[in-house]
């Protein structure tokens, strides 16, 4: 074991600071840990192998030549290494995640039993189809409930995250078009207010973007949108209800505007969660919409993925979905892998390596499954409750951004804190100290300051009482001119604030042997 | 509801709190017409003992390529995940964490990712790799995005060793930019010279290694005529396992290293998801896509780690972005630096050599059956055979013995009758001696 490496890192303790010293660093069950590569034992390993059977060398001059350099370490190691590590983490087990726009609920373990059956976890995606009925049946019931949720024909299952899924629903869009010899529409409308994948995705797509401003009252500005409206828009992309929580209360003149200008409706998903089971968007008049499992249907978002990202279509843009799908054979199932099987249909090509995120999809289907159409109904409710109850419960004390009720997120900005020298991320920090993972910060762009706070439905009265008489508290400190202690915030965690400054200026991105002599 | 915390008795206080009469009033802003009470086609809540039922019936439809013998690859492969990594990733401060945009409690995923990029830089003998994309095909589509960036130039080749689904994928994404691509046909026999199509208008190559036929290649001459040309090597790796045992793009020269990681700490789940993996040089870091990671010190002078350069991506930069995407392949990364970490130097060399060993005994072996050739001199775990019959009808022959043969290339070329009659093979550690004598036995009774 080479365990020299100093645990406390390699800075100076800021003059003043108050860490308190311990030998090694660990403060009680704050445990320090160094990286994997400097607990190297050379010659370690955490797995023992079979005996490899006798056979000619055919890699030849092609075999790898010198270190690799990774570290060698047992099992036991290794697994205190990653226990460790977890412990710095917050996650929604521990508490509410009140992450705005990105519906931290809880994931049921369940889903992480049933995705592990042998039958699923074990089944290759190359497999012959004839051999792998329950799983093309599984894809199958999941696009039912999709499509019966939203209201809409058809759904693209492959896309990967909900950023992959707008690509996939704006290739659709960009391939009907083409279809319909239309080479002249490639402006899209896209509000101030959405999430930077909605113009990136578009440019992407080989279009430009076109900002429509909001109203006063955080909506899409109706008269703006309509002068935008011509010959040349492709298609709008709108989030409802939008990041600012609020449902587009004009969205079906929008969408029939828009399709009598000749452009499509791309409805951003990533909010469905506040009317699963209460509204389809198919009623809307929308063209395609992707939804996230990882938000609406609770699949993990592990640390930042994976996600999953299907697209629900019209009948305009179902054509063009892309590769491969699932349909209907004879007594059983089939795959369509390639574009002189797929009949009339012009799929605009294939967007993933296989079929989906197969895990996701048995997840997202055990969710709907325990809820059922009733459960879901009120898992909206219920986060449209919680918000609201958030709401009402701070806007003494907070400034909220636009006039209630809201939808599943309440959106607040920084006119509270003005002359107080505390900022949103002061304040987000701050919370931090209270047990609590802060709110979106700084988005949406169309207020200052933004803090998107979105409970989800599993949050108790109980735990919404204790985060309203947190946020309370801290809002009348910042207010009574307590500007140090927000500014000096985190200081009871693994680590205080990080200089992401230097982090960006001099990138250091991996773990370097003679970095750490 | 099992999942649902609110009493009937919280949500009429909580109304009552808010100040409206019913949920309905929460939700005027929807238009009448859009308040849907019809019946939707959908069952009611079921117990967790049902549902498990449920989805067990449908797992039991499936036969498992984990619990037959099975010898698929062809992009995803069957290898022992050590029981401690799903143990660790199932944590729930791991798998209930969302991405990590407050570092300070955020350490663990944001360690662990600087963890994994350091383990995808070294496996690729590149300078530096981002936090994983969706999946290895997403992540070559990515790469020959960013060659157009970096060059400035939008004519693209792509090898006919590389999987048609990269291939795929990699057309599709660049449709309607500004890029026009050559793709070459199958290149069954391993013998494609791709230096002859690289010209000063030319922004990469994108070959595969191991080839999606399984052949090795050194691209060090290719590599270099794209350097003479101003053009960049784009290199593949569909079988992370391999680069245990066989020589890394990065000793090529190539100038971008994507790859499937699946091999390493995630299950096959009928294709996803998985995690890809991309490196390069630092001095393309500013056009890399994803996510980055990197190490910086807290005010209290201590190292740590915060997601950074973010100014490459689409929240800062919306149509001006890098890439459109938002997330990564988080928990499978992390399955990946955990199952990396067990194996550590030594491991992992000895589980590349035993994959190597098992498939070249197995290519020996089916080799000496009647109608059976096998196309390659050299391979490291995936092989390819010529058969005297189509490959599809002997795959499903001896599925009905619940053997699972192999990709019939023609599943990836329907449209290459030349290629009817083969066979990829793919052995790991996990095909021991009895699944490759069902598999030889079987092969040649059916081959009669």
């Amino acid at each position: 074991m080479t365990h020299s490496t100093d645990l406390r890192g390699r800075g100076e303790a800021v003059e003043g600071g108050d860490a308190i010293e311990t030998v090694l660093g660990h403060r009680g069950l704050q445990l320090e840990e160094a990286l994997i590569f400097e607990q190297d034992s050379a010659g370690s390993s955490g797995v023992d192998l079979p005996t490899a059977p006798e056979a000619p060398d055919r890699l030849g001059t092609f075999r790898r030549q010198g270190r690799i350099g990774l570290p060698g370490l047992s099992e036991p190691e290794v697994v205190r290494h990653y226990t460790r590590l977890s412990q710095k983490n917050y996650a929604i087990d521990m508490g509410l995640y009140p992450l705005g726009s990105c519906t931290m609920k809880h994931n049921p373990r369940l889903n992480e039993a049933v995705v592990r059956l042998p039958g699923l976890a074990g089944a290759h995606p190359m497999q012959p189809v004839e051999t792998v009925q329950g799983a093309l049946a599984l894809i199958d019931e999941l696009a039912h409930w999709l499509k019966e949720l939203t209201g809409m024909p058809a759904v693209a299952m492959s896309p990967a995250a909900g950023a992959h899924g707008e690509l996939c629903g704006m290739m659709c869009i960009r391939a009907a078009l083409d279809a319909r010899g239309d080479s002249k529409r490639r402006r899209v409308l896209v509000p101030e207010s959405a999430h930077g994948t909605n113009p990136a995705t578009a440019a992407q797509c080989g279009f430009t973007v076109d900002p429509i401003p909001a109203n006063a009252k955080g909506r899409v500005d109706l008269a703006a949108f309509r002068a935008k409206l011509g010959d040349d828009v492709a298609a709008l992309m709108l989030t409802n209800p939008n990041t600012c929580g609020l449902f587009e209360p004009d969205i079906i003149a929008i969408g029939s505007d828009l399709h009598e200008a000749g452009g499509y409706f791309y409805c951003d998903g990533a909010n469905f969660n506040a009317l699963v089971g209460r509204v389809r968007p198919g009623d809307l008049g929308i063209d395609c919409m992707h939804i996230n499992l990882h938000k609406t249907f609770s699949t993990p978002h592990g640390g930042g993925g994976p996600g999953a990202g299907p697209v629900v279509l019209s009948q305009a843009l179902a054509p063009h979905a892309p590769l491969p799908w699932v349909v209907h054979s004879g007594d059983g199932f089939a795959l369509v892998e390639h574009e002189g099987d797929a009949g009339d249909a012009k799929p605009f090509g294939r967007l993933k390596g296989f079929h989906g995120q197969m895990g996701m999809f048995v997840r997202a289907l055990a969710y709907m499954l325990s809820h059922g159409k009733d459960g879901l109904r009120q898992v909206a409710e219920d986060a449209v409750l919680n918000a609201n109850y958030v709401l009402a419960g701070l806007e003494d004390v907070m400034t909220v951004s636009f006039d209630g009720p809201c939808m599943h997120e309440v959106l607040f900005d920084d006119r509270f804190l003005k002359g107080s020298g505390v900022s949103t991320l002061d304040f987000a920090k701050a919370m931090i100290d209270e047990g609590y993972h802060p709110m979106t910060m700084y988005f949406p762009l169309v207020v200052h300051g933004a803090m998107l706070v979105e409970p989800t439905e599993t949050e108790s009265k109980a735990g919404l009482d204790a985060f309203i008489e947190v946020m309370r508290s801290l809002a009348a400190r910042a207010k009574a001119g307590d500007a140090d202690s927000f500014i000096s915030a985190p200081r009871l965690t693994p680590r205080r604030r990080l200089d992401e400054t230097a982090a960006a200026r001099k990138p250091v991105l991996r773990w370097r042997e003679e970095a750490a002599e | 509801m099992r999942y649902l915390p609110l009493t009937d008795a919280d949500r009429k206080a909580m109304l009552a709190r808010i100040g409206v009469s019913s949920i309905d009033s929460l939700f005027r802003d929807v238009p009448e017409s859009a308040r849907f009470d019809g019946g939707y086609g959908l069952p009611d809540h079921m117990s967790e003992m049902e549902v498990g039922r449920h989805i067990g019936a449908l797992a039991a439809r499936n036969m498992a390529a984990g619990s037959v013998p099975s010898f698929l690859g062809a992009g995803a492969y069957r290898h022992h995940v050590p029981a401690s990594v799903d143990h660790l990733i199932q944590r729930g401060e791991f798998l209930t964490a969302y991405t990590p945009y407050q570092p300070e409690i955020s350490q663990g995923t944001l360690q662990a990712l600087f963890e994994f990029q350091t383990q995808v830089a070294l496996l690729t003998d590149m300078e530096v790799a981002n936090a994983s994309m969706y999946d290895g095909a997403t992540a070559c589509a990515e790469a020959v995005l960013m060659a157009g960036r970096v060059t400035r130039r939008k004519k693209v080749v792509l090898s006919g060793g590389l999987h048609p689904h990269y291939r795929d994928v990699t057309q599709t994404q660049s449709s309607y930019l500004d890029i026009e691509i050559a793709g070459m046909g199958p290149d069954l026999s391993g013998e494609e010279d791709l230096s002859g199509l690289v010209d000063d208008d030319t922004a990469c190559v994108v070959v595969q290694n191991p080839t999606v036929f399984g052949h090795l290649h050194d691209y060090s001459e290719l590599a270099a005529r794209c350097h003479d040309k101003g053009a960049l090597l784009v290199a593949v790796v569909t079988e992370v396992i391999s680069l245990g045992a066989v020589m890394p793009p990065g000793a090529m020269g190539a100038d971008i290293v994507v790859a499937e990681g699946q091999g390493l700490g995630n299950p096959l789940g009928f294709g996803g998801p998985y995690v890809g993996l991309f490196a390069t040089k630092q001095k393309y870091v500013r056009q890399m896509p994803g996510r980055l990671c990197g190490q910086t010190v807290d005010d209290d002078g201590r190292r740590g780690w915060v997601l950074t350069m973010s100014t490459r991506e689409q929240h800062i930069r919306r149509e001006k972005a890098t890439s459109n995407i938002c997330t990564n392949a988080g928990l499978c990364s992390l399955a990946f630096t955990i199952h990396a970490a067990l194996l550590g130097e030594a491991g992992l060399t000895e589980l590349a050599q035993l994959n190597h060993a098992t498939a070249s005994a197995l290519a020996e072996r089916l080799g000496k059956i009647d109608g059976v050739e096998v196309v390659n001199s050299h391979f490291f775990n995936e092989f390819a055979l010529k058969l005297s019959k189509p490959a599809g009808e002997v795959v499903s022959a001896l599925a009905d013995r619940d053997i699972l043969a192999g990709v019939p290339a023609a599943r990836l070329y329907p449209d290459e009758p030349a290629l009817e009659n083969v066979l990829l093979v793919a052995a790991t550690e996990c095909n021991l001696a009895a699944e490759c004598a069902a598999f030889a036995d079987g092969l040649a009774e059916v081959l009669q």
